[in-house]
């Protein structure tokens, strides 16, 4: 059998545990879930906001005692309504699908931009039990909108942390990928972990690609099944749900046509990335 | 070699020219040329694309798929380009695509049906499945297939527009599935799919609330194999053209079991999810195993053999 059996993933309800105001738009989720609190950094679960919508979120946090995080940014109406809901209210959970990140040992550079930075968190833990060492660049639009910045301090160094915001309210002013070239240039680096907006997520395997340092991404991509079956969100001949989201530098120069340049829209048709 | 029997796989689907009679069912995958030729290179021998229309549609909201104990329920909404885009996708697949393709159609109307038909085939199409049997979108799918009247009108329609293999795909959701299929088979059809998805639904017990958005969807997986083994072993007693077996089958032995009740091929989605991809390969080595022990040279020698058991 394989290792994703349906049935053992099948729709179950919980309650909310605990929410946590991250920034003015994030909101962070806590459930009880024995599956999904199994989970490993990269993979994700289907949230269903039970009459209104389901969604794919990445896991933030799995732990033992079987709660799990989701880091949730209001951007729609599904999202709305989660950050509506309270403490004790039911929601729906599938999964954990997909792949997860390959935890390496040795120097590592982690970029992440906005909710992207969620899994990088969870892997970020998980490479500090493996005492890597870690350096961090994360972005976002403004000051309050940088996420977990004191847990990455604290796993990182202050010191092996750079922070950048488009509105230059903190940090350094411009995009994740703005001090990019500098990090790399001084430091060596033995793999690149990145998650976030994807324009991003490709120009950090364009500068990797010209230094000769594997990375891995975390994609994104329309979700409907979540099980490989609806091709919804294959990217080449891959499917995001199943064959990702997380995709080693290999794969990633087999989609390079579509990779930080286009997706699938609701109706299957391919559409330029915003 | 020296004594062995040698085992052909092929099959002769109503012209169509299988290397084995694994096909990708209609709805899984299939966007895509890339999607449809990573299908084909674990092994199956025919493709059938999602379902078509005329028009676009982005299909419903999630949830579209329940995970259940025995099956996945799924309303997905038909959801693609329309045909207009699509026939871009069907020429990019013939490209690369070294097995037979077959383009999923469906309509709002008899025209729409023979409209979209016609620009698949055109764009280079191997055979059409006419979608006569999706238990979830209003005025098309079953509700055309679940009336024999129309059901014709739509096949012939069809028969006169391309000049390659009209397949049918039937629902199972009908007082006798063999009745409709002597109809398809009147009207026109060269082959007929058995079965669509068992119209079904979930509902959570704790919200109280039906889970898919559209309520209601269709059953698939393993759930449904019996069921559709008897529709294909009662179809098969009422018509001459070439059935093609679908629901619920996962592993060779389902395969052999549907050929044996009357398919002259199968096809699988849901074994996708359940087995992964490479199910067309194991399922067709299984089939040869399986001739190979039992005597048997062809496909065709146990085609419907269980009737004459």
């Amino acid at each position: 059998m394989s290792a994703y059996p349906t049935a053992a993933n099948k729709h179950r309800t919980t309650r909310l545990l605990n929410i946590k105001t991250e920034s003015p738009t994030v909101k962070t989720f806590t459930f009880k879930d024995k599956q999904c609190a199994k989970a490993k950094p990269g993979q994700f679960l289907m949230l269903w906001i039970p009459g209104i919508d389901e969604i794919p979120l990445s896991i933030l946090d799995a732990d033992k005692n079987g709660t799990v995080s989701v880091a949730v940014k209001k951007v729609g109406e599904a999202t709305k309504a989660l950050h509506e809901l309270k403490t004790g209210e039911t929601i729906g959970v599938r999964g954990p699908f997909g792949n997860s990140f390959t935890v390496k040992k040795g120097k590592i550079l982690m970029v992440g931009g906005g909710t992207g930075l969620a899994p990088l968190l969870f892997l970020a833990k998980k490479l500090a039990l493996e005492r890597a060492k870690i350096f961090m660049v994360m972005g976002a639009k403004t000051r309050e909108e940088l996420l977990f910045k004191e847990a990455f301090e604290k796993i990182c160094g202050k010191e092996n942390l750079v922070a950048t915001t488009e509105d230059g309210s903190y940090g350094v002013k411009g995009l994740a990928t703005t001090p990019l070239e500098r990090v790399l240039a001084k430091e060596k680096f033995d793999m690149i972990y990145t998650c976030g907006p994807e324009k991003m997520m490709r120009k950090v395997f364009d500068l990797a690609e010209t230094r000769g340092i594997a990375v891995e991404a975390s994609l994104e991509r329309l979700m409907r099944c979540a099980i490989g079956l609806c091709g919804s969100c294959v990217i080449g001949k891959y499917r995001v749900c199943r064959d990702g989201p997380v995709f080693t530098v290999n794969q990633l120069r087999e989609v390079k046509g579509e990779f930080g340049v286009s997706k699938r829209d609701f109706d299957g048709k391919l559409i330029p990335l915003e | 070699m020296t004594g062995e029997k040698l085992v052909n796989l092929n099959v002769n689907l109503a012209g169509l020219k299988l290397t084995n009679p694994t096909m990708l069912a209609s709805g899984i995958l299939g966007y895509s040329s890339e999607t449809l030729e990573s299908i084909a290179e674990n092994g199956a021998g025919a493709v059938v694309t999602k379902s078509i229309g005329l028009k676009p549609r982005v299909g419903y909201a999630n949830p579209t798929i329940v995970q259940t104990k025995c099956g996945l329920i799924n309303a997905m909404g038909l959801p693609n380009p329309g045909i207009k885009e699509f026939v871009r996708e069907i020429r990019a697949t013939k490209k690369v695509l070294k097995v037979p393709l077959v383009v999923s159609i469906y309509g709002f109307s008899t025209e729409e049906y023979a409209k979209v038909a016609e620009k698949a085939v055109g764009a280079g199409a191997d055979a059409v499945e006419l979608n006569v049997s999706c238990p979830h979108v209003k005025e098309t799918g079953s509700e055309i297939g679940q009336n024999p009247k129309i059901l014709a009108q739509v096949i012939k329609a069809v028969k006169l527009k391309v000049d390659k293999p009209v397949f049918v795909k039937l629902s199972p959701n009908v007082t006798s599935i063999a009745d409709i299929a002597e109809t398809a088979e009147k009207a026109g059809a060269d082959a007929l799919t058995a079965i669509n998805t068992v119209k079904a639904m979930a509902i959570d017990a704790e919200t109280a609330m039906p889970i898919l958005s559209n309520k209601v969807g269709g059953l698939s997986g393993p759930a449904i194999k019996p069921v559709a083994l008897r529709c294909i072993y009662e179809v098969y007693e009422r018509v001459k053209v070439p059935i093609v077996g679908c629901g619920g089958i996962t592993s060779w032995r389902d395969a052999v079991e549907f050929l044996l009740a009357g398919a002259s091929a199968i096809q699988m989605g849901t074994a996708i999810a359940l087995k992964g991809a490479n199910v067309f390969k194991t399922v067709s080595r299984g089939i040869e195993a399986y001739l190979k022990r039992k005597g048997f040279r062809s496909v065709k020698e146990i085609v419907g053999l269980s009737h004459r058991r």
